[in-house]
């Protein structure tokens, strides 16, 4: 397949845009694999182009219930950030930003990464004081973070409410200029590709409805489209974990899952050239590059695995919207939807070997796996290939909760609708 | 959503504060098991279907309820009272039961 350049796509330009190929193959499964993944989200395809990049395990099927990118990878609002207060998240997601840095050109796909910054809003003294903290536990493991006064604050973003008379009047804010956004689609399509050119089989319309088992040993998945077998079977399927796990017998896990629905607005003419979160509420916006207003707020709170929302949450989302930007008003929603959320007990994520023998789980992602995307990836492939976690995703596993060494960023404490 | 309080009948959920997996059960104070505790913390059911939940009435009688809801359509098949349903937490009676 050929490498994306502007002279190949002038050459299709010339020749009418006959040539193209498919981006990635639609083989049938085999009857055995190296490792299986289930789930072709951004996580399960990240992880299969990283065993195959990386560690040269070429012999992965990935497989998909419904087609690439139909679940969360295509449902998030795009935002990438690092900005965390405990070390073991900020070094991870700090390993994630740096990889998307790098990650149009060696994917040699356009996932039109965007370092746009994102900005935190704080509304009381005692939140900028809390917002200071986050910053500086962040310059001191080595990444940007920059206080910003009100007058600076309505310089950057000129349709703010920056008056006291505003519902919420701001005191100030933590700006990240490295965060930004990037078109979560193509990030799918690039990895699929880049994990199909090095010989991974990516299999869509494929459900798992069992594994297949040794004893304790996970030897492989029976499908819609038949039985796998596998020396190792990794599951990164976010929302639906639960699901899965109780195909295995695992009915109880640290893991809630709940609906989180995103909005999008009418086009608009460029007016917000950065991501904002309120801080009084749970509200966040951003404007893509057609135009159209990317925002969303709180979960449902309830467990959910319906992928739409209720609309006491739409009514909350549109009035902290319009607590910052008032002149937003008039401004019709074009569509909304909603993806189910893989909410664990603190907040953070699990990428871990077993807990069965031969198994492998990437889950907890809340609704923070976007930005995660390469990193999980990178961290999964790394504790796949070795059976052993790499330093970045040592912490994040499953029997913190027993330990004792939970890793609670917000504080909260085992209620996962609030993290 | 519409949730049907026993005492006070079809109300929104807006009115409601979910309190979550209704299937565990708090382990005797006085128990030093730590297998067991942490089942209780952090452990859930999460299925896709029938789940047993609690819901609190925050907004109106404010009476905990134990409610079935089917997560994947939120159709809701039964609500009670949580005081009718299932084993009192250790060291509580049973509403109405001789101290």
């Amino acid at each position: 397949m050929a490498e994306y350049s502007a002279f190949s796509l002038l050459k299709n330009a010339l020749s009418g845009n006959r040539d193209w190929k498919p981006a990635w193959r639609k083989p049938s499964p085999k009857a055995s694999y190296d490792v299986v993944i289930i789930g072709g989200g951004g996580h399960g395809l990240s992880t299969a182009y990283y065993l195959a990049k990386e560690f040269g395990i070429t012999n992965v099927a990935v497989l998909e219930k419904g087609y690439l990118g139909s679940g969360n990878v295509g449902r998030n609002t795009t935002a990438v950030r690092s900005n965390y207060l405990l070390p073991q998240n900020t070094r991870f997601y700090e390993h994630s930003m740096k990889m998307w840095e790098n990650l149009s050109h060696d994917l040699n796909y356009n996932v039109m990464f965007s370092q746009r910054g994102v900005l935190n809003l704080a509304h009381t003294p005692g939140q900028l004081d809390d917002l200071a903290r986050k910053g500086n536990a962040m310059r001191h493991l080595g990444v940007d973070a920059e206080l910003m006064t009100p007058a600076e604050i309505g310089r950057r973003v000129p349709g703010l409410d920056m008056s006291q008379q505003a519902r919420f009047p701001i005191y100030g804010g933590l700006m990240q200029e490295r965060a930004g956004t990037a078109r979560h689609d193509a990030v799918a399509w690039g990895y699929a590709r880049g994990a199909d050119r090095r010989g991974v089989d990516i299999i869509e319309n494929c459900e798992v409805t069992g594994f297949l088992r040794d004893g304790d040993r996970v030897t492989g998945v029976s499908t819609s489209r038949g039985e796998i077998r596998a020396r190792k079977v990794a599951v990164a399927v976010a929302g639906s974990t639960g699901r899965v796990m109780q195909l295995a017998g695992i009915d109880r896990m640290p893991i809630e899952s709940h609906v989180l629905q995103a909005f999008v607005s009418e086009s608009l003419k460029p007016f917000l050239d950065t991501v904002l979160t309120f801080g009084m509420g749970h509200f966040y916006v951003g404007q893509s590059d057609k135009g159209g207003l990317v925002y969303g707020g709180d979960l449902d709170g309830y467990n959910s695995y319906a992928q739409r929302g209720s609309l006491p949450i739409v009514e909350e989302v549109m009035s902290e919207m319009l607590a910052l930007f008032p002149s937003l008003a008039p401004v019709r929603v074009l569509r909304s939807w909603g993806g189910v959320c893989d909410m664990s007990m603190d907040g953070s994520p699990i990428i871990t070997t077993g807990p069965l023998p031969g198994m492998y789980l990437n889950c907890g992602w809340c609704y923070g796996g976007f930005k995660a995307t390469p990193a999980s990836g990178f961290c999964f492939a790394h504790t796949i290939a070795k059976d052993a976690p790499h330093e970045f995703n040592a912490p994040f596993t499953l029997d913190r909760f027993s330990r004792g060494t939970v890793i609670d960023d917000k504080g909260q404490g085992p209620t996962p609708r609030m993290h | 959503m519409l949730i049907t309080c026993p005492y006070c009948g079809p109300r929104d959920v807006s009115e409601f504060a979910y309190q979550g997996d209704g299937n565990r059960t708090r382990p005797d104070p006085a128990s030093t098991d730590p297998e067991a505790w942490n089942a209780y913390v952090y452990d859930r059911l999460n299925p896709a279907g029938l789940h047993n939940e609690i819901w609190q009435h925050a907004g109106g009688c404010r009476a905990h309820l134990a409610v079935v809801r089917d997560t994947l359509t939120h159709e809701i098949s039964s609500v009670r009272f949580a005081r009718e349903h299932g084993a009192p937490a250790h060291g509580r009676r049973k509403p109405g039961a001789k101290a």
